[in-house]
């Protein structure tokens, strides 16, 4: 069967390998010339539940999964289960018969795999499972070998020689099967795009990691937290390769202040958390808006409140971001919009932070931070960088916090002669000393507001899609922008004329972005996963739209679904003509 | 390393801000120590960073010439760990209050203390809150009366210097606000020993707590016994523990990797290296 993409989605008991045979196969596929596109599921218990991995390829870049799949790999009855409902008619179903049998079914193909036995019982290596599964799968759309060979060496090299032939052994058991066995009108055939052999494979939490350390990172402090503790992970090797420093605090608490105690000796300083931990931060926040210390903090969303649901998906930390803490303080906000996004929002955080000397939060989320696609290599000498402005005082009366038409004071380093100041969360006059005045309070904070004011100007570009001539608007923000961009390709196959608008910088709202677009739209609605209408509060209570906004929302844990956003997108098109 | 005569004046690491403490507050005799201290060792006051919390005594870095945190309530830890690691060639001093690095701070200054952060830590305890006017502390005595404890505390009072022992602390001392010729040398030897130095200093509070005061203190405590070995934990421990008379001095000082040499042992690389770190990790991520 020639096909434009292939969905394929492995599932089985979590920690059996599910992951590793879908990662393993997506980089394949990816070196191969495949757009890729992956999401996954995993359980929050470390050992057991269910776990599914999928991988949308094609020839073409991907913004969003297919709801469905044209091949369900099942290593167990649960996944079966599980994941059956979602196998489109038609589409093929591969079991591992060692665990289960399901029934026949007219309306799809399936074909028992003794996935289990060949690594057990024929090559008596029953931890090849899961390469066996690899070769499996890979026979099933003719993924080139080469590339399976080659990786399988890089992966099982430091074992030794007999477990690299060993494994390969496995991997042609598993495509030899499937080659004798499946009849060739069972098989799929996708094009690959084969001109950019140097894209590389990455999920949200990596790109982010490789824009911080692209911005000049050089200190971190964090406490692990699902999902953000691979981005520390990662970073914790790193960043002694280039003289910097991580630290695992005892807390969140104490991750922030660490990184404003850095940020205040001039280091480029992070942390990164999920919402319980930005719960924690948010008093240390307000030090930072007040001391004026820039400071980046990676929020990778989950599903709140409280602990929440560790695992899945949701936009709801919003408000907590831009609004949340006591007192009129200004911090930015950015979302990256895809995984690529990730590494040039990074970098964004960085140099914002430093020029407005601002608190920048990063949202990401648990789609963005589990989801790898393929990405075109950062040229590093096209990303930018900004600095800090820093002073070099030649008398005692300098005035750290000096009234700026800009907002923005040169900030001295320590060790710098004619610098000293404290940095005080207290309400403070322009050298930094305690002062309680109404005036002085009155413009400081107007002082500190003129950057928030600036920043927006300094916005990164939105995402923009569609048409700039229709009435009906989408807004969107975060890993939602590929849904919704998605959504909007196919209504416009439907004849639907629609333009969305993903800003890309949050907080504050930049009105030359999301004011110019409310205003040459009739009917704007906000699309967003979470019940609170985050993105649609805020603008909101900052623009004054004739007809309101519409809002259109899921919150069950999961991203949309392609036809539940569409069809929604439909409701609401016949609501407001 | 002792020049007298090549000694700044200690004025050189006064600000111009005075003090907002009440008369007769044991932080002024702290204030001094700090000056001298500060003085004999002979550091450009654009070296030192002075970090503080939230209290009657954190208001102490707004009194000094040199560089300055004050910061969250409870949270000098925190910060200072991040000036230390990031600031290498600047001298970091730590000071506040007893509810700050007992109570609301109590769990950072587990940490620091393992970490055996480079710094001095100078608690002024009074065992009284002073800047919300007058309630226990974590070192106030069992019983104290105070308006949030009408009929007395019921919480026995927490040793600090137990505390930074089994914390993981390399150096241990107890002072005395109004002897303020040892604490000034404390404070030399705290600034001079590498890694985690807290000094807990009754500092008392004349507005607020009329139960510890100069006059009190000056009768329970003592010097060291000449004999005390200071390396020696378990007798460390029982001198801490002693409330009668209640010790001051060096009671614990061992030496062991500080902070700052284990992260210089990790460091593999210079920021010069970014670049073909990037590279080469654009090259593993295909």
């Amino acid at each position: 069967m020639v096909q434009k993409s292939l969905q394929i989605r492995m599932a089985g008991e979590s920690g059996e390998g599910v992951l590793s045979t879908g990662e393993l196969v997506t980089r394949a596929a990816a070196r191969a010339g495949y757009r890729v596109l992956t999401s996954k599921t995993n359980p929050a218990e470390i050992k057991g539940g269910h776990a599914t991995f999928q991988v949308c390829l094609g020839p073409v870049p991907m913004m969003e999964a297919k709801d469905e799949l044209d091949v369900l790999v099942a290593f167990n009855e649960e996944a079966w289960q599980k994941s059956g409902p979602d196998l489109r008619p038609g589409g093929l179903l591969i079991y591992d018969s060692a665990s289960f049998q399901p029934p026949q079914d007219p309306d799809r193909s399936q074909y028992a795999v003794p996935m289990t036995g060949i690594a057990r019982d024929r090559l008596k290596f029953g931890l090849a499972k899961n390469v066996v599964a690899v070769g499996v799968v890979a026979a099933l759309f003719d993924l080139d070998r080469e590339v399976l060979c080659e990786l399988i060496e890089q992966k099982f090299s430091h074992k030794g020689a007999e477990v690299v032939a060993r494994n390969l052994e496995a991997l042609d058991a598993g495509r030899d099967y499937v080659r004798e066995v499946l009849p060739q009108e069972a098989l799929f055939a996708v094009e690959a795009d084969r001109r950019s052999p140097t894209r590389m494979l990455l999920n949200g939490n990596q790109a982010l990691s490789l824009g911080f350390l692209a911005a000049g990172c050089s200190f971190f402090a964090g406490y692990p937290i699902t999902p953000a503790s691979d981005v520390m992970e990662f970073l914790a090797v790193q960043l002694p390769r280039v003289g910097g420093v991580l630290i695992q605090a005892e807390d969140e608490i104490a991750s922030l202040g660490m990184v404003l105690g850095a940020s205040y000796t001039g280091a480029r300083a992070m942390t990164a958390t999920s919402g319980p931990g930005l719960s924690l931060m948010v008093e240390m926040l307000g030090l930072a808006s007040m001391a004026e210390i820039p400071c980046v903090i990676l929020d990778v969303q989950r599903a709140g409140p409280s602990t929440g649901l560790p695992t899945r998906h949701e936009q709801s930390d919003l408000f907590l971001a831009a609004v949340g803490g006591h007192g009129d303080s200004q911090r930015l906000v950015l979302a990256p919009t895809s995984v690529a996004d990730c590494f040039d929002q990074a970098v964004n955080a960085f140099n914002l932070a430093e020029r407005y000397q601002v608190p920048v939060l990063v949202l990401s989320d648990t789609v963005l931070a589990s989801r790898m696609t393929d990405f075109e290599r950062p040229d590093l000498a096209k990303i930018p960088r900004w600095e800090r402005l820093t002073a070099r005082p030649t008398d005692p009366d300098f005035e750290r916090y000096q009234i700026t038409g800009s907002g923005v004071s040169p900030m001295s380093l320590p060790g710098t002669p004619f610098g000293q100041y404290v940095a005080t969360g207290l309400e403070h006059n322009p050298r930094g000393l305690p002062r309680y005045d109404a005036a002085n309070h009155a413009a400081m904070s107007d002082k500190r507001f003129r950057k928030f004011s600036k920043a927006a100007l300094d916005a990164p570009e939105p995402f923009r899609q569609g048409d700039p001539d229709s009435e009906l608007g989408l807004l969107t923000w975060g890993s939602t922008t590929g849904a919704v961009a998605s959504a909007l390709q196919e209504l416009e196959l439907r004849g639907v004329r629609m333009e969305m608008l993903a800003p890309r910088m949050l907080w504050p709202l930049p009105d030359h972005q999301i004011g110019e677009f409310l205003e040459r739209k009739k009917r704007v609605a906000v699309v967003e996963c979470n019940r609170t209408g985050q993105m649609a509060t805020l603008v909101a209570s900052r623009y004054n739209h004739p007809h309101g906004l519409g809002r259109i929302n899921v919150y069950g844990g999961a991203p949309f679904r392609q036809a539940e956003l569409i069809q929604k997108i439909e409701e609401w098109c016949q609501h407001v003509r | 390393m002792s020049a007298e005569n090549t000694s700044p004046p200690t004025e050189d690491y006064r600000s111009q801000e005075r003090p907002t403490w009440c008369p007769g507050c044991g932080d002024f005799g702290v204030l001094s120590a700090v000056h001298g201290a500060l003085s004999q060792l002979a550091i450009p006051p654009e070296k030192v960073v002075a970090i503080s919390g939230i209290g009657c005594s954190s208001r102490f870095p707004f009194f000094l010439s040199t560089y300055g945190i004050h910061g969250l309530h409870g949270r000098t830890m925190p910060i200072t760990t991040g000036v230390r690691a990031a600031g290498r060639d600047l001298h970091v001093f730590t000071v506040g209050g007893d509810g700050d690095a007992f109570a609301i701070g109590g769990g950072h200054l587990l940490h620091a203390a393992r970490r055996n952060l480079d710094i001095t830590y100078l608690v002024m305890d009074n065992s009284v809150y002073g800047l919300t006017k007058g309630q226990a502390s974590p070192t106030s005595a069992l019983g104290y009366a105070t308006k949030t404890s009408p009929t007395g505390t019921t919480d026995i009072p927490l040793n600090p210097l137990m505390l930074a022992m089994v914390s993981g602390a390399s150096f241990v001392g107890r002072a005395f606000s109004g002897r303020p010729k040892e604490l000034t040398r404390m404070i030399v030897e705290a600034a001079r020993h590498p890694g985690f130095a807290l000094i807990d200093i009754f500092s008392p509070c004349p507005t607020f707590n009329k139960v510890n005061t100069f006059k009190s203190y000056r009768e329970e405590v003592a010097d060291l016994p000449e004999d005390h070995d200071p390396t020696d934990l378990m007798q460390a421990m029982n001198r801490a523990a002693c409330e009668s008379p209640r010790y001051l001095g060096v009671l614990y000082r061992i030496q062991r990797p500080t902070f700052l040499q284990q992260l210089e042992r990790l460091k593999t690389g210079t920021e010069a290296d970014r670049p073909r770190l990037m590279e080469d990790l654009f090259d593993e991520m295909r």
